[in-house]
């Protein structure tokens, strides 16, 4: 469901006289459904980078990603944006949302941006909520008030709240005690027990050995000395 | 009559105003640019309509000048005269006796024929002026027919009132084309603007603009489908003539809550009695 | 995905004088797509906007726009009153200032109602229901109706504003600042009511703004603009978060996280 072919990138810095920095080449690796990879490398190895890549909000300077079968590199913003909406989902380590948002419309929004009844996507996210121990007082709030854990578990919420074919996780269970990573973790294995291709990025090595099926180490693909 | 060209304006002046008059007739509801004289009276007397009268008026004609359907009112009497002085010709009370027929703010109870021309006085010609004040922006809607704002006004008024209480200058569509403000006529009115066989003139002097309605065109009022124009008038007969379907004037006739209704067409209310029609306060009626 | 663009614009070009407003901008909006459009003051993303909305005629250049039913067709090709019929029927335009967008003489009802009656909505009854509702989905009390706009506070007149423009349904919606002079709480909440009607009538629109968190929330897509040119555009994430030109560089790392 992923695939990665020869991926390079680099960062020209303008604001710095337009240098030139490699920061990875030849990076590949393919991802399966129902199949959980985890990426590993010490901090800065470029394991953020490679899902940015992914997901699409940095662009790709060689080589070529696909997901579900749409090639990423040089990709029309209006396929890439098809791709989000139904194929691909993204955890990532923050929560942007409009402020004043309900938690609960934060949650519901991808089923919404798929034109699911509004009643349903909201009794989803409050199921997924309560899952994971977010207090129902709290669902009519906005998130932007909310404990960074909390934060990360309605984060957590909006990213498994649609079945996502293929799925990115960035660091899902820093930041949770372990009661709300044991939840994680369940929800990642039973998306992967749907089917789903899942890369993620798993500092926890508990986490990492519960749901991955094998590592792939990004510290071969980085051109930084 | 020496000192003077017929009917006050010199042949020039006549014959711009007619070629205005012309493209008027020409484009039902269009209003048309002249250059409005300055005349011998102040602006809101009627100074449009004069011009318009004095550049259809010849030697032949019998003229009758109304004022909210009176002849025997000021600004009735005082056009009557200008005209008599300037251009010698024959006056008349009577609706059917005349062939121009000046008027403010009504149109006579009595049908109109072919031979007849109705000119009326306009303060604001431009219908649309009070929702948008821009005339670029204006003249631009009637060119595209742009008229959504008509009924916003409309709607404002029975968001307000509950029914449209526009009850005069209501504004109306002409041959399906212009929106036209019907000078501040009565809306009880509207109804005899459309398919009248007589020619309708429309002069307003300080906004330098001729529009007309030539014979035989369909005029309508707008309204909603839920809320249809009605053309009303006061519930009651008149008390002179006794007629129930003309348009009446209220008249306090003492400090004791006393009132009448008469006819606002004098013409119309004399000939009725004359034929011997008699109303609730008729004197001969009180005499008996 | 469609193949037709909702609307197309070729290589627009408007100069004053010898100043260039817009220079050789072209891009295809699809349907449901928001494109955000920033730049600083004077970078031509206003003209930009004026041209593709038919307010100031470009020099050259094709806007082609998606007719319901004449398909493709250049809408500054159009003859006026065609175009004002588009104006008021497929496409909205949302001012930065309420009062240009508003009549303020007007009541909140007669406002939303002026589209309905101007393509030709003859029914009191039934026009009154469709500005209560609209005035509902922009959350501003139904009660409220027969007030003026100068009645209502900064934020209630722009959304006043929206309910008036998307009460015909239109499938284009060109926004010039839409939250600019607004308070941030106020923002917010408009964002949010912007994003959900997008979402639920699948409205396409350009938005014009210079507040990268606006275009952050709002759009899918984005332009960067300077000196009349387009210098960068794709993906809004992408743009924002691996700038490519200098100046984009230059933008995204001198505003406060966003």
């Amino acid at each position: 469901m992923i695939a990665v072919r020869d991926v390079a990138k680099q960062f020209v810095l303008h604001t710095q006289g337009g240098a030139v920095l490699p920061v990875m080449a030849g990076a590949s690796l393919t991802v399966q459904a129902g199949e959980c990879v985890g990426l590993t490398g010490a901090s800065g190895a470029g394991k953020s980078t490679l899902m940015r890549m992914i997901w699409g909000n940095y662009r790709i300077d060689g080589g070529s990603i696909t997901v579900a079968g749409v090639e990423l590199a040089g990709a029309e913003p209006r396929a890439v944006i098809a791709l989000r909406r139904g194929t691909l989902g993204y955890v990532s380590q923050f929560l942007r949302v409009v402020p004043r948002v309900p938690t609960l419309d934060v949650v519901a929004e991808p089923l919404l941006a798929l034109g699911v009844d509004p009643a349903v996507a909201r009794g989803r996210a409050a199921e997924l909520l309560a899952r994971l121990n977010i207090p129902e007082p709290l669902w009519t709030l906005s998130p932007t008030t909310f404990s960074g854990g909390e934060q990360q578990r309605v984060n957590i919420a909006r990213g498994f709240i649609h079945v996502w074919p293929v799925m990115l996780l960035d660091e899902p269970t820093a930041s949770l005690d372990a009661a709300n990573r044991a939840v994680v973790l369940d929800l990642i294995l039973e998306a992967k027990a749907r089917g789903a291709a899942i890369l993620g990025i798993f500092h926890d090595e508990g986490a990492r050995t519960a749901v991955c099926d094998r590592v792939v180490d990004v510290t071969g693909f980085s051109v930084l000395r | 009559m020496s000192g003077f060209n017929f009917a006050y304006l010199d042949e020039q002046t006549k014959r711009m105003i007619r070629r205005a008059i012309l493209k008027g007739v020409a484009v039902p509801g269009y209003q048309v640019p002249f250059a409005s004289r300055e005349m011998p009276m102040p602006y809101g007397w009627g100074t449009g309509g004069v011009q318009v009268t004095a550049a259809c008026l010849t030697p032949d004609d019998t003229l009758k000048v109304i004022d909210q359907g009176a002849d025997d009112t000021t600004n009735a009497v005082s056009i009557r005269k200008f005209f008599q002085r300037t251009a010698g010709v024959a006056v008349t009370e009577r609706t059917a006796e005349a062939t121009i027929i000046q008027t403010r703010h009504r149109i006579p109870e009595a049908a109109l024929t072919a031979d007849q021309i109705l000119v009326y006085q306009v303060p604001i010609p431009e219908p649309l002026r009070f929702l948008e004040p821009r005339e670029t922006e204006t003249r631009r809607m009637h060119a595209l027919q742009d008229y959504g704002l008509m009924h916003v006004k409309l709607y404002e008024d029975i968001a307000r009132n509950g029914a449209i209480a526009t009850a005069y200058a209501y504004p109306v569509k002409v041959e399906g084309r212009y929106v036209m403000d019907p000078s501040p006529i009565p809306k009880f009115d509207n109804p005899k603007l459309s398919n009248s066989p007589a020619l309708q003139l429309f002069g307003a002097g300080r906004e330098q603009r001729i529009y007309a309605v030539p014979p035989f065109t369909q005029v309508v009022s707008l309204d909603f489908d839920d809320y249809p124009f009605e053309a009303s008038k006061a519930p009651h007969a008149c008390d002179l003539c006794g007629d129930p379907g003309s348009y009446l004037d209220e008249v306090i006739t003492d400090d004791q809550g006393g009132r009448m209704f008469v006819c606002s067409d004098t013409d119309h209310c004399a000939t009725r009695q004359a034929a011997g029609h008699r109303g609730r306060l008729s004197p001969m009626e009180a005499a008996q | 995905m469609s193949d037709t663009p909702l609307l197309s614009v070729q290589d627009i070009t408007k100069t004053y004088g010898a100043r260039i407003g817009c220079t050789g901008v072209s891009f295809d909006l699809w349907p449901g797509e928001v494109m955000g459009i920033v730049g600083e003051s004077g970078s031509g993303k206003s003209t930009l906007l004026g041209c593709m909305a038919g307010h100031l005629a470009p020099d050259s250049g094709r806007v082609v726009f998606d007719t319901r039913d004449a398909g493709p067709r250049d809408v500054l090709a159009m003859r006026e009153p065609e175009r004002r019929m588009l104006g008021r029927t497929d496409w909205a335009f949302v001012h930065q200032n309420p009062r240009d967008g508003l009549r303020m003489g007007v009541s909140a009802g007669g406002n939303v109602g002026e589209r309905l009656m101007a393509v030709g909505a003859r029914h009191y009854g039934q026009i009154r229901e469709a500005a209560t509702d609209w005035l509902q989905r922009v959350e501003i009390d139904a009660g409220r109706i027969d007030d003026k706009p100068r009645q209502f506070s900064g934020g209630m007149q722009q959304r006043l504003q929206i309910a008036r423009n998307l009460v015909t349904g239109p499938r284009l919606v060109f926004m010039d600042e839409p939250t600019g002079g607004l308070d941030v709480s106020v923002q917010a909440r408009l964002l949010d009511l912007l994003r959900g009607l997008v979402r639920q009538m699948g409205l396409s629109a350009v938005i014009v703004t210079h507040d990268l968190a606006v275009v952050r929330l709002l759009a899918d897509r984005l332009m960067v603009m300077k000196d009349g040119r387009v210098i960068e555009q794709g993906l809004t994430d992408q743009v924002l978060d691996d700038p490519q030109h200098a100046y984009t560089q230059l933008l995204v790392s001198s505003v406060l996280q966003v």
